[in-house]
């Protein structure tokens, strides 16, 4: 976790402690499915997981795995690994972890359980496309493709029937591989949770309003695995009422994040996972707090879309219409309106050699912020997981000359 | 009449050919980016599809809208549009391929006010029941779209006379391939490169007549010509952007055979079933045609793909042309190569940018892969 949290041990080590032996039971429920007669799908972060939830089915996510290798820094020699293989280092740097890790069982947790059948929604990318491919050939196990279009200005009625066509073909792959029946009440139930779970997750990222925020997207990274692996389940709802009373409570108190916030910036892209710890202690030596993200809002953003009492029927427009699958003019729009909301005085922008659809387009955003909202942006060049495309000088540099930026266009209003 | 030089002209300076067929034609001119653009429903609406390549200048304005991580193919389309050196189009369509296209359509239509904007979202998935459906469902769609844009009806009978003449134009170019397949000295490699090429540029009535005289022609030159002793060569990748390449295989002792470009083989591959509902015979064809890696038809195909041309067209080797940058291709390679590997064909890539490695490089590597294939036989 990061500097600022450990140096207030009182703030989060409940909630911190809690997330950790949660994923680490859960990573072992996980290891031990066979044993326990359980399947294991491997499934996208943005792939619709609650039918999986629903059919009892443990759900594993190679990009989270892929997070746990950067965060370990265990990045650079498994990306040599798979560039070794043949894989070219321009790859998404999670794919290239993950590739070479299911060759070696390596990485951070001796690598993921080998899965029963691989689910891909390439709402997020393409490249999750050709990732799960290979894998489908390394494990030989069924691959189900869940394609969402690109909604660059509109989500057409040929879409909406498209992708709903193949939530139930999804179903009847899961009923396939499993074998038996599913619940539809049981299935009621955990789009129930896994709403309400969404809901709260945005309850948790809104209490960043407050001044002083009492969370910086670096806390957000870390408390984002559970609305992504185990979303659609009652034990992610109930965490995440805690954390979010906690956060409000801390609200309420008036204790920040960081020892003194004077400057509030939003982060765009992925996390650096390797240097999670270090830029938050360069922007907190600023008095700067991330209070907000592109990145782990994307798992609550779609919410308008989701019927509560009616998960699978609207899952084609909620699984379609997320953040990176619409237009980069629609997610300027999403940037500005969190610009304002959680009024921010500067937008620092990752721009991730691993990730295309996620960091072209960033120029475009950059500008439309620069005009519309008069504000300062720093951009980043590095990777979310391979550590040679990261220069900290070069990157610290940059800090201090945006905080200047940031501070010359504070004082000047 | 063999007709090389219009071809030429045509390749080395598309827009002035394009201008010049605006002016003589009065016909719209669209700029598209892939090969699964629904060209017959561009023709049929009456206007001219051109398929833009990337950028023979510089790139420079496309560097504040795209990171040098961009391949630059995208980069170089940009680099057009924003240059303003194609503002002779009347409209841009944007099928959906791969994650950069994506965005270009995205930064194409924010940044570039030429003519209208249009994107076909095609389905990724091309191995299911409601895939095919969602095809052709896209397919109705981008002829409504594209009609109220232009501002004509798009009727049936136009779509079925379009038809006719892209298949008549594959057909020619399949043809010249097959010729030149058994004779490869009956034309140099960077000819058909050109023919292929400016068969995206040229006006396809047009090109309809001149190829099938071209065909025509090479078969004349064919009778009574004996197999070449050369070192038959298939390329694979998405395309390719430098002719040099194939004289250098040439100068190198090599021929180049077949290809698996979506500016060659693939973009001719498979004729359109015209019936009595064109556009689903137009979808059937970009389903089961030969697959871009950026889409899914099945786990393997492109392999079996690769191996069954190799070996039909008795090539002794397949020289991989892969642009840096291209995802899908990139993430094909490590397999393509471990298949290609048990199949006894060797392979050799090379990552090509908008340039070709300097000096001589290049060149000696094909010497040497080459060289290796002759001690093989």
């Amino acid at each position: 976790m990061t500097e600022h949290m450990q140096n207030n041990e009182k703030k989060t080590v409940n909630y911190e402690k809690q997330m950790r032996d949660i994923m680490t039971t859960y990573y072992i429920n996980a290891k031990t499915a066979r044993q326990n007669n359980k399947k294991v799908a491997w499934i996208t972060s943005g792939g619709p997981v609650e039918p999986l939830i629903a059919m009892d089915i443990i759900p594993v996510y190679p990009e989270n795995h892929g997070a746990m290798i950067g965060a370990s820094k265990m990045g650079v020699d498994l990306c040599n690994k798979a560039e070794q293989m043949g894989y070219s280092s321009d790859l998404c740097s999670y794919a290239r972890g993950d590739i070479s890790c299911a060759t070696v069982n390596g990485g951070p947790i001796g690598g993921l359980p080998e899965p029963d059948m691989l689910v891909c929604c390439n709402n997020i990318c393409g490249t999750v496309l050709k990732w799960y491919e290979v894998q489908a050939r390394y494990f030989k196990v069924p691959l189900f493709i869940f394609d969402t279009p690109i909604v660059h200005t509109e989500f057409s009625s040929e879409m909406r029937t498209y992708v709903q066509r193949q939530m139930d073909e999804y179903i009847l792959f899961l009923e396939g591989v499993c074998g038996r029946k599913m619940d539809q009440d049981r299935m009621k139930e955990v789009g129930k949770l896994s709403y309400e779970g969404q809901q709260l997750w945005q309850e948790v990222l809104d209490t960043a309003v407050n001044r002083p925020s009492p969370l910086t997207a670096f806390d957000a990274f870390f408390y984002l695995a559970l609305i992504v692996t185990l979303r659609g389940t009652q034990q992610a709802v109930d965490y995440y009422r805690g954390l979010r009373d906690e956060m409000r409570r801390r609200a309420s108190e008036g204790k920040g994040a960081i020892p003194r916030e004077r400057y509030r910036l939003l982060w765009d892209n992925l996390p650096i996972w390797y240097r999670l710890k270090w830029l938050s202690q360069e922007f907190a030596k600023h008095d700067a707090c991330l209070v907000a993200d592109t990145y782990t809002s994307a798992w609550c953003g779609s919410l308008k879309y989701v019927k509560e009492n009616d998960f699978i029927g609207s899952a084609a427009e909620s699984y379609t219409r997320i953040y990176l699958n619409i237009g980069v003019d629609q997610m300027a729009g999403i940037v500005l309106s969190m610009i304002d909301k959680y009024g921010a005085d500067g937008i620092v922008m990752h721009s991730n050699r691993s990730c295309k659809p996620y960091s072209f387009g960033q120029y475009d955003i950059q500008k439309i912020v620069e005009r519309e909202r008069g504000i300062p942006s720093l951009i980043i060049e590095a990777d979310m997981c391979d550590e040679r495309s990261f220069s900290e000088a070069q990157t610290q540099t940059r800090i201090d000359a945006f905080m200047e930026m940031i501070r010359a266009n504070k004082e000047a209003f | 009449m063999n007709h090389l030089e219009e071809y030429r002209r045509a390749v080395s300076e598309p827009s002035d050919y394009a201008r010049q067929l605006k002016k003589a034609s009065g016909k719209k001119i669209i700029g598209y980016t892939c090969s699964y653009t629904p060209e017959e429903v561009i023709m049929a609406a009456g206007a001219h599809p051109l398929r833009l390549f990337g950028t023979k200048q510089n790139i420079s304005l496309a560097d504040s809208h795209l990171q040098s991580y961009c391949c630059s193919v995208v980069r170089g389309i940009l680099e057009e549009g924003l240059s303003g050196r194609v503002d002779y189009l009347d409209g841009m369509v944007f099928p959906h391929t791969c994650d950069s296209m994506q965005r270009l359509s995205d930064i194409w239509r924010m940044n570039i006010p030429l003519g209208f904007h249009l994107d076909i979202t095609l389905p990724v998935k091309l191995d299911t029941a409601s895939a095919k459906d969602y095809m052709i469902d896209v397919l109705k769609k981008s002829r409504d779209d594209l009609g109220r844009k232009l501002n004509i009806e798009i009727t049936d009978e136009a779509l079925q006379k379009a038809i006719a003449t892209t298949n008549a134009i594959r057909q020619s170019i399949r043809a010249i391939y097959d010729i030149r397949n058994l004779y490869p000295q009956l034309m140099p490699g960077e000819d058909l490169y050109t023919i292929v090429r400016s068969s995206m540029i040229i006006d396809r009535d047009r090109l309809a007549v001149i190829l099938a005289e071209t065909a025509a022609d090479l078969k004349e030159r064919a009778v009574g010509a004996k197999p070449a002793a050369v070192k038959r060569i298939l390329l694979a990748g998405s395309m390719c952007n430098q002719p040099d390449v194939y004289a250098m295989i040439q100068e190198s002792g090599g021929e180049i055979v077949w290809d698996d470009f979506c500016t060659g083989a693939r973009y001719f591959a498979g004729l359109t079933d015209a019936g009595n509902d064109p556009l689903s015979g137009i979808g059937e064809r970009l389903m089961d045609r030969v697959v871009c890696p950026a889409k899914h038809a099945d786990l393997d195909g492109r392999a079996k793909h690769i191996i069954q041309l190799a070996k039909e067209k008795n090539a002794r080797g397949v020289i991989f042309l892969m642009f840096k940058f291209c995802d899908p291709h990139a993430f094909d390679y490590p397999y393509l190569k471990e298949r290609l590997d048990k199949a006894g064909i060797p392979l050799m890539v090379v990552e090509i940018d908008d340039s070709l490695p300097a000096g001589g490089q290049l060149k000696t590597r094909f010497e040497a892969f080459l060289e290796m294939l002759r001690k093989e036989i």
